[in-house]
């Protein structure tokens, strides 16, 4: 568990540093995530402890928004402000991007004649 | 005879003062809301993070306590957020050989549901007279929470406005995606997970697991690439949004 956790610990760190080097506009993080998918894909295989150290992690992922989602109430007052503007923004934004996503990759694998992946 | 109340009073401060407390009350309730969502049979809108989120600001608020203070404590929880957003890799490369089958499906999919919901919350915003760092702060808010909140700062949003922001679109997403998918009579278990994936991430893919494991595999998927691909897409719409 040490070492894995050491392992996604050094590609977050290499990712930062790649990030504020080139001054891109990905998290470092996301580029930790981008590179661990590159050498996993390389490597071909994922070590149990990777694997039992990352599903640990995940498993509680909603538990790690919790601190970022109390700072709700340092916005109380733009909430009071905005409050319809951002309903309505949430409402329509989540409903459309659904109904788009959806449409277009059914239509996109009947015409590929592609499978959706499961069992043959 | 000392009074109880005042001691009380200087056990108080000296706790409040300390990280500990902030961290142990984040934890305790979030165990109390995993148990009401379990509770609840796992329900959409009994989402742990909501519940959680709506007990530590009421404590916080009759307490009189600042989120500075409170995060002082919680900040070791925040932190692994980091870590966690690497160990996204694991569960993405696990359906390295669908992702490869079905590739090219996908990404058009990818990027036209990744810019339709960057797009769409900044439009209607906009309408509705929103303020640009609100604008700027809903233009990421169907990606997971570390990831948004690092394209939120990128961007001139506010990214602890952007985390609430996203929680809220997990949760319409999940409660809201059955009554799409039921006009739209779409019932292919991948196409309905992969959607639901892009659109509202983790809380999204939650959602999607309790429906089937083949569509949980997809939300996860589309959860980890489209965080990929907003921080990539979001910035480069910038300058063109404004």
């Amino acid at each position: 568990m040490l070492h894995a956790l050491t392992l996604l610990l050094v590609y977050q760190l290499v990712g930062e540093v790649i990030a504020q080097f080139f001054a891109l506009p990905v998290p470092g993080p996301v580029i930790g995530m981008a590179l661990l998918f590159a050498t996993l894909a390389v490597r071909g295989a994922v070590s149990d402890e990777l694997r039992g150290t990352a599903n640990g992690l995940l498993q509680h992922l909603s538990l790690l928004f919790v601190p970022a989602g109390t700072g709700v109430m340092l916005h109380f007052s733009r909430l009071a402000d905005e409050w319809l503007a951002l309903l309505a923004s949430l409402l329509v934004s989540t409903t459309v991007t659904i109904a788009v996503s959806a449409l277009l990759l059914r239509a996109l694998m009947r015409r590929g004649g592609a499978d959706a992946g499961g069992e043959p | 005879m000392t009074p109880v109340t005042p001691r009380l009073g200087e056990i108080w401060v000296y706790l409040s003062a300390s990280p500990l407390l902030g961290l142990t009350l984040t934890l305790l309730a979030y165990q109390a809301a995993y148990w009401l969502h379990r509770s609840c049979n796992g329900h959409p809108a009994a989402n742990p993070v909501l519940i959680s989120v709506l007990v530590l600001v009421g404590i916080l608020w009759v307490t009189g306590t600042p989120y500075r203070t409170y995060f002082e404590g919680a900040q070791f929880v925040h932190f692994l957020l980091g870590p966690a957003t690497v160990a996204l890799a694991i569960p993405l490369y696990a359906q390295f050989a669908r992702l490869k089958r079905l590739a090219l499906p996908l990404l058009l999919t990818l990027v036209a549901g990744s810019v339709t919901a960057a797009l769409s919350a900044v439009a209607v915003a906009a309408a509705f007279g929103a303020s640009t760092v609100t604008q700027m702060s809903l233009a990421p808010k169907s990606v997971t929470t570390p990831i948004a909140m690092g394209i939120a700062e990128r961007i001139g949003g506010l990214p602890s406005l952007t985390a609430v922001l996203v929680i809220t679109t997990g949760i319409l997403g999940a409660i809201g995606a059955r009554y799409v998918y039921r006009l739209l009579a779409v019932k292919d278990e991948a196409v309905r997970g992969f959607a639901l994936g892009i659109a509202s991430h983790g809380i999204g893919t939650a959602r999607a697991f309790q429906e089937s494991e083949q569509a949980g595999a997809f939300a996860a998927l589309a959860m980890g690439l489209n965080g990929l691909a907003t921080a990539l897409l979001v910035p480069l719409l910038v300058p063109w949004l404004s």
